[in-house]
């Protein structure tokens, strides 16, 4: 491939890790000058990070008609950058934003697409993509038979690597685009407040069936809270009405790699193990010593999960100081 | 109001998974198949908005004779009509949205619902590509929706929180877990869905885009270290995750 187009999020006008991750997987496949970061906002922005893990080349698209994100208007403005730049590689973050808008402006480049890339590598100078399927029980390889190529990458799995480099050209890139083409508007955004979202944390506890009721979830919530870490829930817990769907793991719930999962009184079933199991480190609590979770885990303590989870945050604490 | 809901067959989740002959497909021996849990949702909404709206359902998949079965479901359902794009090799996403659009031109609906994902390759991309090929707006991953005459309000999940989206109609809208609870068909609507027509609808055979070299079992399973609820136990575990892992 020649030429790679990046595409830039923000949260809280801070460029998310997602983007930096992209910008390392783009620099592991060809040379700095042929890789271009976009952002597509009306905001200033501070590039430093993006000189930190490596980025060369900005383009910043600002002319907005509307202030709404919308993701008709915003796979135009793509394609437009994409056709000036001649690119032949789209990455996108495999999040809420990237999964709908990389097959949208797929279509406008007349490129083909593939979603949840895992793995990337050249060979050949053929671009070969790996990406689970089947809730992970599968792997499948595979290559996209177009001259233009657009991916989304599954957060966390390409970790972002630091790459200082001194200059960043920048560039502001005008497009046409009207009202009209906002054909959809998001209008609020609204935040899970206070809350550190499953799908955004380092760190996850997640409870089960084993916890019995509600009312012992404070469990989950302490061990959340010593760990740094979110809060989530198995799919048993959720239909139970304790927990709400927000914080559920799995195939009907949200798909995450934390560096570290916790799994309190959660058998494993298939469809949980599809949410996490590519999470860098599984911790697993359990009484049942056959459960499946305990084939997945790095780590696993077999016991009573109301004996252990408070010693487990006693010993954390003592080593947190 | 003119609803078309597009929905697909999987094997069932808990089906263990076996590589096929070809070392790129699952061996479909014993594998169970179903009807992809997200589209259920849509069309148990497309069914209700009917039901307030007044119009018509159609449902629609593209595959071989095998997915007559998932059609009949949706018409024990409710549903007043079932399409089948007959396709009898393999194809991929792009080829599935292009016949979508094909029998879409035709039919021109009002909304296009969609499972958010189907839960074989869980790649979310045919709702997208669908509203592109037709010039749609199009919101994914939707839990809440409300129509009012043209005006579409659509709560969309994201990662912490939610989108609030207002578009129009035409337009399209996968459906997320939470959006109802899809209802179970009456034993007589499924013996009359037996005798119900399925109208067939030529698949446009255009060139694949995605070519799967291989598949493979993911590799075998951590070695993990598994110990018992002793006080030294679990302080070895919390050593462990310092140390090697270098969470804590």
């Amino acid at each position: 491939m020649n030429k790679i187009l990046i595409y830039l999020e923000l949260n809280n006008n801070i460029f998310k890790r997602s983007s930096l991750e992209l910008i390392t997987a783009a620099n592991n496949l060809t040379t700095k000058e042929n890789i271009f970061g976009l952002i597509i906002t009306k905001n200033e922005i501070n590039d430093d990070i993006l000189k930190k893990y490596g980025l060369q080349n900005l383009i910043i698209v600002n002319n907005l008609p509307l202030d709404n994100y919308s993701s008709s208007a915003f796979s135009k403005i793509v394609n437009q950058i994409a056709r000036q730049l001649n690119i032949d590689l789209l990455l996108f973050s495999g999040n809420a934003t990237g999964l709908e808008l990389a097959p949208k402006v797929s279509v406008l480049l007349d490129a083909a697409y593939s979603a949840d890339t895992i793995g990337l590598e050249k060979v050949n100078e053929e671009l070969i993509i790996s990406k689970p399927v089947y809730a992970g029980k599968a792997i499948i390889k595979l290559k996209l038979n177009k001259q233009i190529k657009v991916l989304t990458l599954r957060p966390n799995i390409f970790t972002a690597k630091e790459d200082n480099i001194e200059n960043i050209n920048k560039e502001v890139y005008n497009v046409e685009i009207s009202e009209n083409d906002f054909k959809e508007k998001v209008l609020e955004v609204k935040r899970n407040e206070g809350k550190l979202d499953v799908s955004e944390a380092d760190i996850i506890v997640s409870g089960g069936r084993g916890i019995k009721g509600p009312e012992n979830y404070y469990l989950i919530e302490e061990l959340a809270k010593v760990l740094g870490g979110a809060v989530g829930a198995s799919r048993a817990v959720v239909d139970a009405g304790w927990r709400p769907h927000s914080e559920q793991v799995g195939q009907t719930g949200k798909t995450v790699s934390p560096n570290l999962y916790v799994a309190v009184g959660i058998s494993g079933a298939v469809q949980h193990l599809a949410g996490m199991s590519s999470s860098k480190y599984i911790l697993a609590i359990n009484k049942d010593k056959e459960a499946p979770i305990f084939k997945v885990a790095d780590y696993g303590i077999v016991g009573d999960i109301f004996q252990i989870v408070p010693k487990l945050i006693e010993k954390i604490k003592q080593i947190k100081g | 109001m003119k609803i078309l809901v597009c929905i697909s067959k999987v094997p069932d989740t808990t089906t263990k998974i076996n590589v096929g002959e070809d070392k790129k497909s699952i061996d479909s021996k014993g594998v169970k198949f179903i009807l992809n849990p997200y589209d259920e949702f849509a069309i148990e909404e497309g069914l209700r908005i009917k039901e307030q709206k007044g119009g018509e359902v159609t449902v629609l998949t593209v595959g071989d004779e095998s997915n007559q079965d998932i059609l009949r479901t949706a018409l024990a359902m409710g549903a007043d009509n079932a399409v089948l794009v007959k396709a009898s090799y393999d194809f991929d996403s792009f080829q599935v949205a292009n016949n979508i659009a094909n029998y879409a031109k035709k039919y021109n609906p009002d909304l296009i619902l969609l499972g958010r994902q189907s839960i074989d390759f869980d790649s979310f991309q045919v709702p997208s590509l669908l509203a592109t090929l037709l010039d749609f707006p199009s919101v994914s991953v939707v839990s809440k929706l409300t129509i009012d005459s043209n005006k579409i309000i659509a709560e969309r999940d994201i990662e912490g929180g939610k989108e609030i989206v207002e578009t129009s109609l035409p337009c399209i809208i996968s459906t997320q877990k939470g959006i109802n609870e899809p209802r179970y068909p009456k034993l007589p609507d499924i013996m009359k869905a037996k005798k119900k027509n399925i109208e067939e609808f030529p698949f446009e055979n255009t060139n694949k885009y995605v070519e799967i070299l291989s598949l493979q079992l993911p590799d075998k399973k951590r070695v993990g270290k598994i110990v018992g609820d002793s006080d030294n136990e679990i302080q070895e575990i919390v050593n462990l995750l310092h140390n090697e892992a270098k969470i804590i």
